[in-house]
């Protein structure tokens, strides 16, 4: 099983109405069915995976994010979930504002372009780094919209969106709580669990 | 001619006729003193009863849906590519029944029937059918053959509305609805079309009222414009353009002598073969009970609502060049499937094919239908 899984199923609540985009091959639903009664739906639009979900007994639609959601109504879901799918998004900032229109909450995990590693290897061989949590060489990346733990902390903070929880992990998926300096530079994947703004 | 050494063909196959003795009420409240259904199955039903599968067709389909009839037959079934050993629908797994419909013209009760109160065919007096009195009858269908419950029941078009209906009126009936290029109900152009086409039958003097039979007549070029128009709509620009592009099959445009483009030729044969098979009332009714098609009407045009009370799971799949029924009308069902908290799964099958592209091989659309009828078929055991 997919380490990140467990950790995601631990900001879920159980019996939430869970809406996963980008589900992939549905591991994390199928899971949630599974461990906490989640009746969740996935929305992915690669063939190959959304076979998989369909293999999986997973409940599955084929809809490209960057076409927008609004075929989802206001509040339909409990829960919108995202995991590792923000960076490559076209508008990952309008994205999480649907999120949390269709869900009273949303969870959204990206990758740390702030890693140690990274810097390093931006500083020392003035290179776009490649690592094991960002393995894409520049030109055919799906990640178009890196970002590190800060500069996501700031967005959050702009649009006023209540942190419910937050943690990183390490290449270990230890996970270290709170969004320090050092987190990030060590963490290699963020979770944040996101509430709506209070207007 | 059929080589039955094929692995993946039912082989050659019987139609077999259901009567059915009691009166037939249906929802326009006329009463069909008695009816048949003709049918076919391939595959063996299990001794649970659990591994059928229903087949339900579009416009112009029957109950031949697969394998040939006899060994000099051209043709398979209509859907052979989707039915046999090893295909999507397959018949080592799943028992199949397919039926032509109630007010068809391929051995089912319809039109051609002789009305035992006139003694004179039931022609344009046959009773307005709708797809819920489908579902109905194939209840009744299903009874015959000691069917409680269908592992699935499948079908594209208006094959799929049929499933579609049938996931509403009998939910304990059905574990999975499987609609395929389908829609919830018709928008003003597709009925257009159907009128058109309706109007091209009616207005073939041919067609006496509906009366053709007792006039010994074929209303022939009704039938054949009807259909001409029909088959526009189920195919795509693009594969239209392929196909024939502005290839002319005789004369030459610069002298503008006897010109004629292979699209025309094709749309000629097409036509005129329809004409020589098909029952003028059978189309008109049938493209009837495809614009009446809305069971979101009886819950205030709800269809949240209306499919609230379903427990079966679904399988929602549409073409991207198919604009007879686009993607966006089968998205309006899954979208009310998810908010009616049904359990549902949805793919877009990128095909150039237009709506025919549900009649056609298709890797990917194969990949779903049969890796979804899989996991179907592993829950039975």
């Amino acid at each position: 099983m997919r380490p990140d899984l467990e950790i995601i199923a631990a900001l879920i609540n159980p019996g939430a109405r869970v809406l996963d985009l980008g589900c992939g091959g549905g591991e994390l639903l199928h899971y949630l069915a599974r461990e906490k009664g989640v009746n969740g739906y996935g929305v992915e639009k690669d063939p190959e995976q959304i076979s998989a979900c369909v293999r999986a007994g997973v409940n599955v639609l084929e809809h490209d994010l960057d076409a927008g959601l609004d075929r989802f109504p206001d509040s339909s879901f409990d829960m919108v979930v995202m995991t590792e799918t923000l960076q490559a998004v076209a508008a990952p900032a309008d994205l999480i504002d649907e999120m949390l229109r269709i869900g009273q909450e949303c969870v959204v995990t990206f990758p740390n372009f702030g890693h140690w590693r990274c810097r390093l290897q931006l500083a020392t061989q003035g290179r776009m780094p490649v690592a094991r949590h960002l393995p894409h060489q520049w030109h055919d990346t799906p990640n178009i919209h890196l970002c590190t733990f800060g500069d996501f902390e700031r967005l959050v903070n702009e649009k006023g969106l209540p942190i419910i929880e937050r943690f990183v992990v390490d290449g270990h998926y230890k996970v270290r709580r709170g969004i320090s300096r050092f987190a990030n530079l060590i963490g290699t994947i963020a979770f944040y669990r996101l509430g709506r703004a209070n207007r | 001619m059929v080589r039955l050494t094929d692995g993946d063909s039912v082989g050659l196959v019987e139609p077999r006729v259901a009567h059915f003795d009691q009166p037939f009420t249906l929802q326009c409240r006329e009463t069909l003193p008695r009816f048949d259904l003709v049918y076919e199955t391939y595959g063996e039903l299990n001794a649970a009863k659990s591994n059928a599968v229903l087949v339900c067709h579009a416009l112009s389909g029957d109950h031949h849906a697969a394998g040939y009839h006899t060994a000099d037959d051209t043709k398979p079934g209509w859907w052979d590519v989707c039915i046999g050993p090893g295909k999507p629908i397959d018949t080592t797994k799943f028992f199949v029944v397919a039926l032509n419909n109630l007010g068809g013209c391929n051995g089912s009760t319809g039109p051609r029937t002789v009305d035992p109160g006139t003694g004179e065919p039931y022609g344009e007096n046959f009773p307005t059918v709708t797809v819920k009195d489908w579902v109905k009858s194939q209840a009744m269908l299903a009874d015959a053959l000691g069917i409680d419950r269908f592992a699935g029941i499948v079908g594209g078009s208006l094959g799929g509305m049929q499933a579609l209906q049938w996931a509403i009126d009998y939910p304990d009936r059905i574990e999975h609805a499987l609609v395929i290029a389908g829609a919830a109900k018709l928008s003003a152009q597709n009925i257009a079309f159907n009128e058109i086409a309706r109007q091209a039958i009616q207005s073939d003097p041919e067609f006496h009222g509906g009366r053709y039979y007792q006039a010994d007549a074929i209303p022939r070029r009704g039938l054949m414009l009807a259909r001409m128009v029909g088959h526009v709509t189920y195919l795509s620009d693009d594969s239209m353009g392929v196909k024939f592009g502005r290839e002319l099959k005789s004369g030459d445009i610069e002298s503008g002598q006897d010109v004629q483009f292979q699209v025309e030729s094709y749309l000629h044969y097409q036509g005129t073969s329809f004409s020589e098979r098909f029952d003028a009332n059978t189309y008109l009714l049938m493209t009837r009970a495809l614009d009446y098609f809305d069971p979101a009407l009886e819950f205030d045009g709800d269809l949240v609502r209306a499919l609230s009370g379903a427990t079966a799971k679904f399988l929602v799949l549409s073409f991207t060049s198919d604009w007879r029924f686009p993607p966006a009308r089968s998205n309006e069902i899954v979208d009310a499937l998810i908010e009616a908290r049904k359990d549902v799964v949805s793919a877009t099958i990128d095909s150039p094919n237009g709506h025919d592209s549900f009649l056609l091989p298709n890797d990917r659309y194969f990949d779903v239908l049969g890796g979804y009828l899989d996991t179907v078929a592993q829950s039975k055991g």
